[in-house]
């Protein structure tokens, strides 16, 4: 029954941008069907999914469809975990593009979009509910390639179309060591089948198939330093589609790290330590190149990657705590890693669909050309703060639940195990989580101070942001659910336990037995009583001293008594963020172009800066060109011709079948009559 | 429950009290007389009879500001224990809270001070923010270090120490974490050498260039959540300088406020000895902080 109904959502899904396609380019029907057709996917999908966890979650169904390789499909709690966000996300991405690139706007693409918005959605449900590893590449590959067509769907664009190719050869990198990756899965196990492979593995294999799906799933999920395509795909892409692949597609990645680690047998500490040090350099250095960015939507998709950083963490720490038998670890470490899934898809979606309405408003993405923006579109302004505070994982919003776990998780390194003995070397190595979690807190505080200083607060900059509007409901309606869903996390971090300890007793099966669930380790309650005397207090005292202080006056502002202030004096983006950039000079390596201003009467001059990836445009594009340059000779073997591409494939196959099988052999069936 | 009272009483009363300590200490080593112990007292009382001046450019944000801090300031208060007795709120993981409900009121605090829209505002909140990229972790090295000499993830009895007091060999950890946190007291609190409350322009460049633009009740409770933070942070610090107690509970309420307001006189001794630094070198200092910290650390899991 459940599975009934998400296979509806995922068939639902994927015909919704049908009609679309088949009625006039000058219709709105095809956006409106394909509209209810999302909602009506993700509602039955969100049942599936809630009923799932009633129902046997190890019961699995063979789908009797030969082309697409028999999927062996079912739902358990991890599954059920990550089909919540993809499916709200998928119905609440659908409603916002009714007013963000409306049919009769975008006549060109808006037809390509939903089309492939739809497959996308179905493929990452497919995915998430895969019991064996083909169904998964399959679902895997819908995903990623239906990502490539919306990430250029501006593709007259040139950016667009760069950004989507980036995106598509990194994407394909990864496939293609995942299909290594379930090739030795098929050889070590004997079949497809995603079932916890018996002890007694080589050693040998357990570390190449572990080293295969850090590395597949970690270019999927961005971690430093595979991140490189991520910037520029999130930032050009559609706003509605940025929250997507931010929110939800990133996410694949560490589903796919967290269904591998709870098949492989017993994992080797050193796994743990690697995973929690990439965690630690991608929280950091995510961050830190956010910080430098200019771009709203670029700044945001850096964030993805620090955020992705902490979940690692908190997975890091539950490898760890398997290793050295410390439950808590695991319970606390997963606990983190799962909520801070649910809550940076539901904040992250937030930020960009804020962002969309900015760039819809304002007809711009650039930080140091808005301003004033809370005045003219106060739901966005007042929708964007809550993200902001969400992300930065304060209290009383519910990034700070999932970072408390986390922190949790590394602080009990101080304590003694159970056993009574300290937490030795392990539990000292993951106690300095604690204090890089602080600083990448303190470096998420300053990088949204200055978006929110910079896009909505002060005054205008440009006149793009004085002529800005406030979206049509459509657009702010998406963002409120999420909104709300930040707000109740937070507020009620109780309400979610039950399906947190679902997801870890899935995950950690071995654990079962032991304490654990999370809401004997971290107070919730207490957690949520200080959040809620938080939100009134501040309600309060609000109230009480705006009643208090009659207003005297509205003047401009004081700023010591100067009397000529313009808005393009105020304080930009990139003067706010200058000293941290200067403070991590030595991995952003900021290109300054200072012009000299001297003399009586200085002619016009303007300064530039500019943060450039460090993977991208420092390693990767330097060294293609060398390889290019010394590769010319290779020209005369491409002309461009199809006809000449198939003959060098079917070229290719002969001698890969004339090697592998005896040469004798070949000879004979070759000319065998 | 009394304890509780009296604590509660004392966090919300005496903070004022703690500026006008240091401003006299700061008097008597330049040779004046000074303002009344009580001014801040009087101040505060003036302030919020005044009316509301605000800017053009200011939305809401301007408000929260104040408002954000000082609810977070008397939340993150409740969490710390005062002397030997236990603090009014705690619970497992109640450090971490402790940390970020500062986090939250800088999130507000700087906001504001963007939302006047003035660059020298922009100043004072770009370097708060920068700043606290260095004083938070110091902070978490120190907490860890607590944590790890008294077994527990609960700040009154990393605070209180384990059973028996702190063992010999914490000593020098705790030496080290006692520098690191007064160092970041100074910071946060914005004193010299880190940052001069006494003027207003070019001296001052980190809090009070943030508030400039606030007046009336809202720049009231400004100082009083100023005053207010220097109280708790004070209250944390006085546990690794001094754990000591008496066992009579009114013996050790009248210890608790004298070493309070000892601390007070050190920070006024610290004012008045001292240059602020240059800007510049500020994150070294705080650098240094962060370090003391992290050796401390070292320390404790050698």
């Amino acid at each position: 029954m459940t599975l009934g109904l998400i296979l509806a959502a995922v068939v639902l899904a994927a015909t919704s941008g049908l009609p679309g396609v088949l009625l006039r380019r000058s219709s709105d029907w095809g956006q409106r069907i394909a509209m209810w057709m999302m909602v009506g996917a993700a509602m039955a999908g969100l049942g599936g999914a809630i009923g799932s966890y009633g129902a046997d979650q190890t019961a699995t169904t063979a789908i009797p469809w030969l082309a697409a390789g028999s999927p062996v499909v079912g739902v358990d709690a991890l599954s059920a975990f990550f089909l919540f966000p993809i499916l709200l996300m998928g119905g609440l991405g659908a409603v916002y593009g009714l007013g963000y690139w409306p049919q009769s706007r975008h006549r060109g693409n808006g037809r390509k979009l939903r089309l492939f918005w739809g497959l996308m959605v179905a493929g990452l449900t497919l995915l998430v509910i895969a019991r064996d590893g083909m169904s998964f590449l399959l679902g895997w590959e819908v995903m990623a390639l239906s990502a490539f067509f919306l990430v250029s769907t501006e593709d007259y664009r040139a950016q667009c179309r760069e950004a989507g190719w980036v995106y598509l050869i990194a994407t394909h990198v990864g496939t293609l060591t995942l299909f290594a990756m379930f090739a030795l899965w098929r050889w070590a196990t004997g079949s497809y089948a995603l079932q916890p492979a018996a002890e007694g593995m080589s050693m040998i294999v357990k570390n190449a198939l572990f080293f295969m799906a850090l590395l597949g799933f970690g270019l999927k999920a961005g971690m430093m330093p595979l991140h490189f395509w991520l910037p520029s795909a999130h930032a050009n892409a559609p706003s509605h589609v940025s929250a997507m692949l931010s929110g939800i597609v990133l996410k694949m990645g560490i589903y796919g790290l967290l269904r591998m680690l709870s098949l492989l047998p017993s994992p080797l500490p050193i796994w743990g330590g690697l995973i929690l040090f990439l965690g630690v350099v991608s929280g950091l250095l995510g961050v830190v190149f956010a910080i430098g960015q200019h771009d709203l939507k670029r700044l945001l998709a850096y964030h993805s990657v620090e955020n992705i950083g902490i979940i690692l963490m908190g997975l890091g720490l539950a490898m760890l705590g398997r290793c050295a038998h410390r439950p808590e670890w695991v319970v606390l470490g997963l606990a983190g890693c799962l909520l801070h899934v649910w809550n940076h898809s539901l904040f992250k979606s937030l930020l960009f669909l804020c962002a969309g309405s900015v760039v819809h408003g304002a007809h711009t993405r650039e930080i140091d050309r808005l301003g004033g923006l809370a005045k003219v579109m106060p739901w966005t302004a007042g929708l964007f703060v809550v993200g902001a505070v969400a992300i930065c994982g304060l209290p009383p919003l519910n990034g700070f639940v999932s970072e408390l776990l986390v922190y949790m998780g590394s602080l009990q390194g101080a304590l003694g195990g159970r056993a009574g003995g300290s937490g030795g070397a392990g539990g000292s190595a993951v106690m300095l989580v604690a204090p890089v979690l602080a600083m990448i807190g303190a470096l998420a505080v300053a990088c949204f101070v200055k978006v929110i200083g910079a896009v909505f607060l002060g005054g205008p900059r440009t006149s793009a942001a004085v002529n800005a509007h406030e979206s049509p409901l459509s657009m702010r309606m998406p963002a409120m659910v999420l909104a709300v869903c930040c707000i109740v996390i937070g507020l009620a971090p109780m309400a979610i336990v039950p399906v947190l300890d679902a997801g870890i007793a899935n995950w950690a099966p071995d654990l079962r037995q032991s304490p654990s669930s999370i809401g004997d380790l971290v107070p919730l309650g207490t957690v949520s009583t200080m959040a809620i005397a938080l939100v009134v207090l501040v309600v309060v005292v609000g109230i009480v001293l705006v009643r208090r202080g009659r207003e005297a006056a509205r003047a401009g502002t004081w700023d010591c008594g100067y009397a000529r202030p313009t808005n393009r004096m105020q304080y930009s983006a990139s003067s706010f963020a200058q000293m941290i950039v200067v403070m991590f000079n030595w991995v952003l390596r900021p290109r300054m172009r200072m012009p000299h201003v001297g003399g009586l009467f200085p002619p016009a001059a303007n300064m530039h800066s500019h943060v450039d990836d460090a993977i991208m445009d420092r390693v990767l594009l330097p060294s293609g060109r060398r390889i290019e340059h010394s590769f010319v000779w290779f020209h005369r073997f491409q002309q461009g011709l199809t006809q000449h591409y198939v003959l060098y494939i079917l070229i290719t196959v002969i001698v890969m079948l004339s090697t592998l099988i005896p040469f004798g052999e070949f000879l004979e069936r070759l000319f065998a009559p | 429950m009394l304890e509780r009272l009296i604590y509660i009483a004392l966090l919300l009363i005496m903070p004022p009290l703690l500026l006008g300590i240091i401003n006299r200490t700061k008097a008597r080593f330049a040779g004046r007389t000074g303002q009344p112990l009580f001014q801040l007292y009087y101040d505060l009382a003036k302030l919020m009879r005044k009316g509301l001046v605000l800017s053009n450019t200011t939305t809401w944000v301007f408000i929260a500001g104040p408002v954000v801090t000082l609810v977070t300031v008397v939340l993150a208060g409740l969490l710390v224990p005062a002397g030997p007795f236990a603090s009014p709120i705690s619970f497992t993981g109640d450090l971490i809270l402790f940390a970020y409900l500062f986090g939250l009121a800088r999130f507000f605090t700087t906001a504001a001070a963007l939302d006047t829209g003035s660059a020298f505002e922009g100043m004072g909140s770009a370097r708060e923010v920068t700043f606290a990229c260095l004083s938070e972790p110091a902070m978490f090295f120190a907490l860890l270090v607590l944590a790890k000499v008294s077994g527990t993830l609960t700040l009154s009895e990393m605070l209180h120490g384990p059973a028996g007091g702190f063992p010999a060999s914490a000593v020098a950890p705790l030496v080290f974490i006692a520098i690191g946190l007064f160092v970041v007291l100074l910071a946060e609190t914005c004193r010299i050498p880190v940052d001069d409350p006494n003027t207003h322009l070019e001296l001052t460049m980190i809090h009070e260039v943030m508030v400039l633009d606030h007046s009336g009740p809202l720049l009231g409770v400004i100082l009083y959540a100023a005053s207010l933070k220097m109280f708790v942070l004070g209250a944390v610090l006085l546990h690794v300088i001094v754990p000591i107690q008496t066992g009579m509970a009114w013996a050790d309420w009248a210890l608790f406020v004298i070493e309070m307001g000892a601390l007070a006189v050190a920070i006024g001794v610290v004012e008045s000895v001292m240059a602020r630094l240059q800007m510049r070198h500020v994150p070294y200092l705080l650098v240094a902080a962060m370090l003391l910290c992290g050796f401390g650390f070292i320390l404790v899991v050698r």
